[in-house]
């Protein structure tokens, strides 16, 4: 067999992400960036979590934050997890344009949401005066919730020209791997917001 | 794993109602992790407990969800990911005591 038809066999395996060695490393690899993400996200929610009461008389946490937003952000990024998890269910299938169809509804609930998180930083700059600059709390929460809006903003540019290099290529052991590292990437992204969510919004509502 | 290479149709057909299982799993899991997501605004929108409580609550809420998205949507209580498991229990690790150390250099 040429290493061609090793690549894009009659039927796809099971797994075909992990079908090939180079797949089975990008896995591993890439579980092992994670880790390391891991840990930067922990110092920035560390650090927030530090300076959040350090207002230096600016607005706080409890003055600015509503709820409504933040819960229609949180929906439309868990919902993006589902559906990478639906193309990744039609990977599996070998059905390729229901893969693309999947990944390019997850893309376009990640700009939503993405939209949504620039709407809500400029709502603050705008209306109560809250910048990077304003105060401890500040550089720590535009640090902690910018990070992960780049991280979001990383993530639909690689789902893009994934998408786009790969329009004509179709399905093979190739390129399978390289689709499955995206949508590990894109679940932890939301494992991410859940904590910002949480420690946050919900908590610097609570007080 | 390169057996089903050349895989005929009848082992195709059960490996796509395999995968239909696991979409099942996954469908129950994005359904749990809304209802967590639901709970946790419900309980600071109401207001309904005291500071005290409603924090551990809503972390715990909060860990319950991440556990799904890392068992579940990324695969990692399936066979054979021992070695990525630790990985991400490595980097938790790490992450829970930056979080602790941070949090205990502010309170005292």
């Amino acid at each position: 067999m040429s290493h061609h038809d090793v690549l894009h066999p009659e039927t796809l395996p099971a797994e075909p992400e992990k079908a090939t060695l180079e797949g089975r490393n990008k896995y591993l690899g890439f579980w092992f960036f994670l880790g390391g993400e891991t840990v930067l996200f922990a110092s920035l929610f560390g650090t927030y979590i530090s300076l959040r009461n350090s207002t230096a008389d600016g607005p706080s946490a409890h003055d600015m934050f509503g709820l409504d937003l933040v819960f229609i952000m949180t929906i439309l990024l868990l919902t993006s997890s589902l559906t990478s998890v639906y193309a990744m269910y039609h990977m599996k299938n070998n059905a390729f344009k229901k893969m693309m169809l999947w990944l390019g509804i997850t893309g376009l609930l990640g700009l939503g949401f993405l939209s949504l998180e620039i709407y809500e930083f400029t709502h603050y700059i705008t209306e109560y005066g809250f910048t990077f600059r304003s105060s401890a709390f500040g550089s720590a929460f535009y640090t902690l919730v910018g990070f992960h809006g780049g991280h979001v903003t990383f993530g639909i540019l690689w789902l893009a020209s994934l998408m786009i290099r790969n329009a004509k290529r179709g399905l093979n052991l190739y390129n399978a791997p390289k689709f499955n590292t995206f949508s590990l990437y894109w679940h932890f992204i939301d494992v991410v917001w859940v904590f910002v969510f949480t420690v946050v919004y919900l908590m610097g509502k609570v007080g | 794993m390169t057996d089903n290479a050349n895989t005929n149709n009848v082992v195709d057909e059960y490996q796509k109602t395999k995968n239909k299982e696991e979409l099942k799993g996954h469908l129950i899991s994005f359904a749990m992790m809304i209802v967590a997501t639901l709970i946790a605004f419900g309980i600071v929108a109401s207001g309904v407990m005291g500071k005290i409580y409603a924090i551990p609550v809503l972390v715990l809420l909060a860990v319950v969800q991440v556990a799904f998205q890392f068992y579940y949507f990324m695969h990692l209580k399936e066979k054979g990911n021992s070695m990525t498991a630790l990985l991400i229990y490595g980097g938790i690790w790490a992450a829970a005591l930056t979080v602790t150390g941070l949090g205990a250099i502010t309170w005292w």
